[in-house]
């Protein structure tokens, strides 16, 4: 038996932080990294008689949500009390949703792996929900006791639930990072996980294939891509090896310890919570009528599938660099900027010094695309430079060089002030050509004795003469011709 | 339906109550009490009429996103049994 003789089934949970200034049903802000307890309001703290007030922004991030994945925002949604005791949770419930979400269904189309054996696949949602998110327990040393700070209570938070649809933890991270992009694309979170804005949970069973679903365990609260791969592959494992021993897996809920890479159990199935939902008698439904969801369709950009599609039909790109072009809107914004200010015939070249040179230099100075020091005006500029044969390709690189350092304001600046232009005057190359022979007789007759690499030496040669400035199709053309009598 | 002492005693541990012997009995009865009030609306015919959330039909009011709360820590850890270093101290919990 191994691996292979198993299905593996994932469907992932995950919380996106909503960016709103002010809490889902209080006017406290939401700014992190304040001093504890500095921003929790008499709601917040659920001081006796204050009445939850519902924030318009989160409700509109959930209609933006539910229409980039091309789900159901429901006219009419309702608010749940979700019942339980912590002291990080002052209501004793955490208001949520439970059987009217607001967004119901939708789906996102994920790449997979790479190269020859990348394929897409479209992983269904079932349903994404408004909730407030509790506050944080410190349990350091405060003589025995636990230290609460309520600033993160009533942070709005959109659950997003996929259907068990993943059968792989690439699949799972795959998602995962489409969804992250998506929820920063969108401008509804900002994506920080290590501040907790964008949290996941792994729901991991194994089964026979076209068997019945295995039992499943939840891995709960991982904050990084790494993270959910590695928890997912020993899980995995573990439910397996399990099983292939005879025994049994007991639903239960599970943490991921990122020191030892193991998961281990946190409750079971007895000790599960027993939530006891009902509707909120605070809150009335929550009504979201048509010509709302078309105000927010109106707003939303143009989202990553559709640029993708955009890309490859309109740009004649690959989907493999349409795809890397558009997972983050950052990146999709500088490309497209530089292919508006250089033409769509220079949309493969565009393309390629993005992903190639500027990605490199970014990635070498952990630099933001943002906060690259070539605008996409300036590499536009490069690139038509080398598309009209003011320079090659390899003084390109240069130029390139130039413009990331600051030496100028433009390629053609740099062009001009370092005297870079391509030399294509053929008498001028024809002078450089007779001098190079006259000075490597040598190769000369290695190349007339029929050695074809004597003839890239002397066109390397040329080229240095010319300080890289010639053109080199004419320096083959004309030294072949010279060669050849 | 009805509830025995066993889902009463499973019910206050959820509630965090702690019921004696005759104060479970004496809730047992009231709680059987509120079903079977339930037991007689059932008996209404309520097909094709759709379930409200709430008993008034009228939608959630919203406001604006923006931030009206100011900082009134030290108002409300006043009233706090114990504090330090800005948070609120609770008998120690891990899950």
């Amino acid at each position: 038996m191994s691996r292979n003789d198993w299905e593996v089934v994932i469907g992932l949970e995950v919380h996106a932080q909503l960016n709103t200034a002010s809490k889902i049903f209080s006017g406290a802000s939401t700014a992190f990294g304040s001093e504890p307890n500095r921003q929790a309001s008499a709601v917040d703290i659920a001081l006796p008689g204050v009445l939850p007030v519902l924030n318009r922004g989160a409700v509109e991030r959930a209609i933006r949500f539910g229409l980039a994945i091309d789900a159901q925002v429901a006219p009419k949604s309702v608010f749940a009390r979700k019942n339980y005791f912590y002291p990080d949770l002052p209501k004793g419930y955490q208001i949520s949703q439970f059987e009217l979400p607001v967004v119901s269904g939708g789906t996102i189309t994920i790449r997979v792996g790479e190269g020859d054996k990348a394929y897409e696949k479209t992983v269904n949602l079932t349903r994404a929900h408004l909730e407030e998110d509790a506050g944080k327990s410190l349990h350091e040393d405060f003589h025995g006791m636990s230290g609460i700070d309520l600033n993160r209570a009533g942070t709005p938070l959109l659950e997003i639930v996929s259907e068990p649809d993943m059968r792989s933890s690439a699949e799972a991270v795959a998602y995962a990072r489409a969804l992250h992009a998506l929820v920063r694309w969108i401008e509804i979170c900002d994506g920080n996980m290590q501040e907790g804005s964008f949290r996941c949970d792994a729901n991991v069973s194994v089964r026979r294939p076209g068997g019945p679903l295995g039992t499943r365990r939840e891995i709960k609260n991982l904050n990084s891509f790494r993270f959910l791969q590695q928890a997912i592959d020993f899980e995995v494992q573990w439910q397996i090896e399990r099983l292939e021993d005879g025994g049994t897996i007991q639903q239960a809920t599970v943490l991921f310890d990122p020191d030892t890479g193991e998961t281990r159990v946190m409750r079971t199935k007895e000790d599960a919570h027993d939530y006891r939902y009902f509707p909120d008698p605070d809150l009335m439904p929550l009504v979201i009528v048509p010509e709302w969801i078309d105000r927010v369709r109106e707003q939303l950009p143009e989202l990553p599938a559709a640029m993708k599609a955009r890309f490859i039909d309109d740009y004649g790109l690959s989907a493999y660099d349409a795809t890397t072009l558009t997972a983050s809107r950052e990146v999709a914004t500088y490309y497209q900027a530089a292919v508006d200010a250089a033409g769509q015939a220079q949309a493969k070249t565009c393309a390629n010094w993005v992903m190639g040179d500027l990605a490199a230099r970014l990635n070498k100075a952990e630099l933001d695309v943002t906060a690259s020091p070539v605008s996409p005006t300036q590499l536009a500029g490069l690139v038509t430079r080398i598309a009209d044969n003011t320079i090659s390709n390899a003084i390109g690189k240069k130029v390139f060089d130039a413009l990331w350092n600051g030496e100028g304001d433009s390629a053609d600046d740099i062009i001009e002030a370092q005297g870079l232009k391509q030399v294509t005057d053929s008498g001028a190359i024809e002078a450089m050509i007779d001098e190079v022979l006259a000075a490597n007789q040598k190769s000369v007759d290695e190349f007339r004795a029929g050695k074809e690499k004597a003839f890239n030496a002397l066109v390397g040669q040329v080229m240095k003469a010319s300080r890289g400035k010639a053109n080199p199709a004419q320096v083959n053309e004309i030294l072949r011709r010279k060669l050849g009598g | 339906m009805s509830l025995s002492l066993e889902d009463v005693r499973k019910i206050s541990s959820l509630a965090r109550l702690d019921l004696s012997e005759s104060d479970a009995e004496a809730t047992r009865s009231k709680l059987n009490g509120i079903l079977e009030l339930v037991e007689q609306m059932q008996a209404i015919d309520t097909s094709g009429v759709e379930p409200m959330s709430h008993p008034q039909d009228v939608a959630q009011r919203l406001r604006d996103d923006a931030v009206t709360e100011t900082d009134r820590r030290d108002d409300f850890q006043r009233v706090a049994p114990q504090t330090e270093a800005g948070l609120y101290l609770v008998p120690k919990v891990i899950e």
